[in-house]
């Protein structure tokens, strides 16, 4: 089966004062396509620092990344945005939806960036409102949603433009027990098509539910695959073989 | 990003930040209209100056005896050196004789009483002939203008201004009436239309008589001022040429007349006036500059409230120079409708004055309008560039998080 995700010796240096925070020590890890993967561990172990590079929001001190088969360590910033905007997903723990515009027009937003026509971002932004249960509340501005419904808009707005990997940084962390299940659920669906997702999480029930685990500690990284979980590539029939 | 989605986000950000794009827009717009009044002010005062003047047309001349010792702008008020031969009607009849002098006309002022069966009244009197209806555009409200004379001819006759016709003559026709001016009688022959102030001259207060009669009423026997008309404007500077030389021949060979040229004076006060109409637009091009580094701070505040959406973008695949476009269109279009604003309100003010002071025409002239809206435009572009490159250059990670 095909990697989407190679890291071969990452490190990611901070400068903090006079001293150097290492929050990522020769991180080398393969995440395959289809996979659904979490990541685990203590605050300040990395975690975040590794979502952020998976991202393309920030840029390893030293180490290869390729991203669907491409070397893209040593990309400008446009050519990182052009990259983010093509294959990576974000949904955020915060939500991040702008404020002044409704679920629709948060939607569109990548489409808009992207410079696509409006009919056909508006017809693609309605699609995936729909897929998100949110048909009802397209003209809503996000202080007239739930929590929830907060972040289906987030994932629609992810999903828009059909990317490869979507990045989820804590999605369930600003929610109820309730709302943070339909979320999951719907993350995980997105997954069973065929989206690679990864997940950053506290919570130890969503890392029982993820196929590869990852478990972050003082910058350097650990995995196990979850001998529970059904295998990642078998929505995948004739992909290859199962992951080992 | 297509220019419609740019636009509408910009104008999105404008409207749903209401407090903060209105102060902007009040500042810019007072910067623009106080471009607008403070030039109609300078070119008001230009036009009424110059149209005062260009009443005198383009052929004229003016004689005045004396010679001043700097000729042009200072001439009428300059000094006057040696002895002053005094101009009499025979030196303006042999100056008529010039082949490139169409007309010539003796001008003798004098303040009078007119007196007509007891009722009386101070009023200017001035001495003069038949070319100077025509030089001034006089209208004749009943009766005619005085007809072509001799420059020494003291005919009884009087052409009356619109306000003694009405004060004095109440309801009797002036015309063929006989009135007084000191001790000496004079037909009346014609009324002039309501003017108002017409060649330096309160024309509704005045009466019009012959030069010669004028010099006999106030016991000249010089003429203070003459005005010469060249056949064309080709003739112009040869007409000025033999009036010296005609003058001269006459004065002993002395050059003791100055010869003024009111278009000359025309040209110096225009450029008088522009440039302390470009000192007004300069001053309030400061305004524009203050507005400039308003809008540079109003947008700084925009960089740092929205650092969490400029992330947000920036992972949704932003390219610095959409994030750059985004913000300056910001700028630019709060700055453009700021422009408008300020333009009618500036028009508005403009059209106040007006109303208050009707004499004087005010009107920012166009120059002033285009420069003021570039400008706004501008400095909103100029002023924007800074936090818009700003917040282009913010890290990703780091604006997400809110710092």
């Amino acid at each position: 089966m095909s990697t989407i995700i190679r890291l071969e010796k990452i490190c990611r240096d901070f400068q903090v004062g006079e001293e150097t925070v290492h929050a990522l020590r020769d991180v080398d890890q393969e995440i395959a396509t289809g996979e659904y993967a979490s990541i685990m561990g203590p605050s300040g172990s990395g975690k975040s620092t590794l979502l952020n590079v998976l991202g393309l929001l920030d840029t390893p001190t030293s180490g290869k990344y390729w991203l669907d088969g491409r070397d893209v360590s040593g990309l400008g910033d446009d050519d990182l945005a052009t990259t983010r905007q093509q294959v990576i997903g974000f949904v955020f723990q915060s939500f991040h939806l702008v404020p002044r515009m409704t679920a629709l027009e948060n939607v569109e937003l990548p489409m808009v960036l992207a410079g696509m026509a409006p009919a056909l971002r508006r017809e693609r932004a309605r699609d995936m409102l729909h897929r998100t249960g949110l048909a009802d509340r397209m003209g809503h501005r996000p202080d007239q949603l739930s929590g929830g419904q907060r972040q289906r808009v987030a994932i629609a707005r992810s999903m828009v433009m059909q990317p490869k990997v979507l990045l989820a940084d804590e999605p369930t962390g600003n929610l109820d027990t309730h709302s943070g299940r339909d979320v999951l659920e719907l993350l995980e669906a997105l997954n069973r098509e065929g989206l690679t997702l990864i997940v950053v999480t506290h919570d130890p029930k969503i890392g029982q539910r993820s196929h590869l685990r990852l478990r972050m500690m003082d910058g350097e990284i650990s995995s196990e695959r979850n001998p529970s979980a059904e295998p990642a590539a078998s929505h995948f029939p004739g992909t290859g073989r199962a992951p080992a | 990003m297509r220019l419609p989605d740019l636009l509408a986000m910009a104008f999105n950000a404008i409207v749903r930040y209401p407090l903060r794009s209105s102060m902007l827009l009040v500042a810019i717009a007072i910067g623009v209209s106080a471009v607008l009044v403070l030039t109609s002010l300078g070119e008001g005062a230009r036009l009424y100056v110059s149209g005062q003047f260009s009443s005198l047309g383009a052929q004229l001349l003016i004689i005045v005896p004396g010679k001043t010792e700097v000729g042009g702008m200072g001439g009428i008020a300059g000094s006057i050196s040696g002895a002053v031969r005094p101009l009499t009607t025979a030196d303006l009849m042999a100056v008529q004789r010039s082949p490139n002098i169409k007309s010539v006309t003796a001008l003798v002022p004098g303040i009078g009483t007119v007196n007509y069966r007891g009722v009386e009244r101070n009023i200017g009197v001035l001495g003069t002939s038949s070319h100077m209806q025509a030089l001034f555009d006089y209208e004749i409200e009943s009766g005619r203008f005085l007809p072509e004379l001799d420059l020494d001819d003291a005919s009884p006759i009087g052409v009356i201004g619109h306000t003694i016709a009405t004060e004095l003559f109440r309801n009797t026709d002036p015309v063929g009436q006989w009135a007084r001016i000191g001790d000496r009688r004079f037909r009346v022959i014609g009324v002039m239309a309501e003017a108002g102030q017409a060649g330096g001259i309160n024309v509704d207060e005045a009466v019009f008589v012959p030069a010669g009669l004028a010099m006999q009423m106030f016991n000249r026997d010089s003429v203070p001022r003459a005005m010469v008309e060249a056949t064309g404007l080709d003739e112009f500077e040869r007409a000025k040429k033999d009036i010296t030389q005609i003058i001269m021949a006459r004065h002993g060979g002395h050059d003791d007349i100055t010869i003024v040229d009111p278009g000359a004076i025309l040209v110096t006060f225009n450029r008088i006036f522009l440039v302390l109409t470009s000192v007004l637009a300069g001053i309030a091009a400061i305004s524009l500059t203050v507005a400039g580094t308003l809008i540079m701070n109003v947008m700084l505040v925009a960089v740092s409230q929205r650092t969490q959406e400029i992330g947000l973008f920036k992972a949704l695949g932003a390219r610095r120079h959409q994030i750059v476009g985004l913000f300056l269109t910001e700028a630019a279009m709060l700055s453009a409708l700021g422009a408008v604003v300020g333009y009618f309100v500036g028009q508005g003010a403009i059209e106040l004055l007006r109303e208050l002071y009707p004499i004087v025409e005010f009107r920012a002239p166009v120059w002033a309008a285009i420069a003021a809206l570039v400008m706004a435009v501008g400095s909103g572009l100029l002023f924007g560039i800074m936090p818009a490159r700003r917040a282009a250059r913010l890290d990703p990670v780091q604006a997400l998080a809110g710092h």
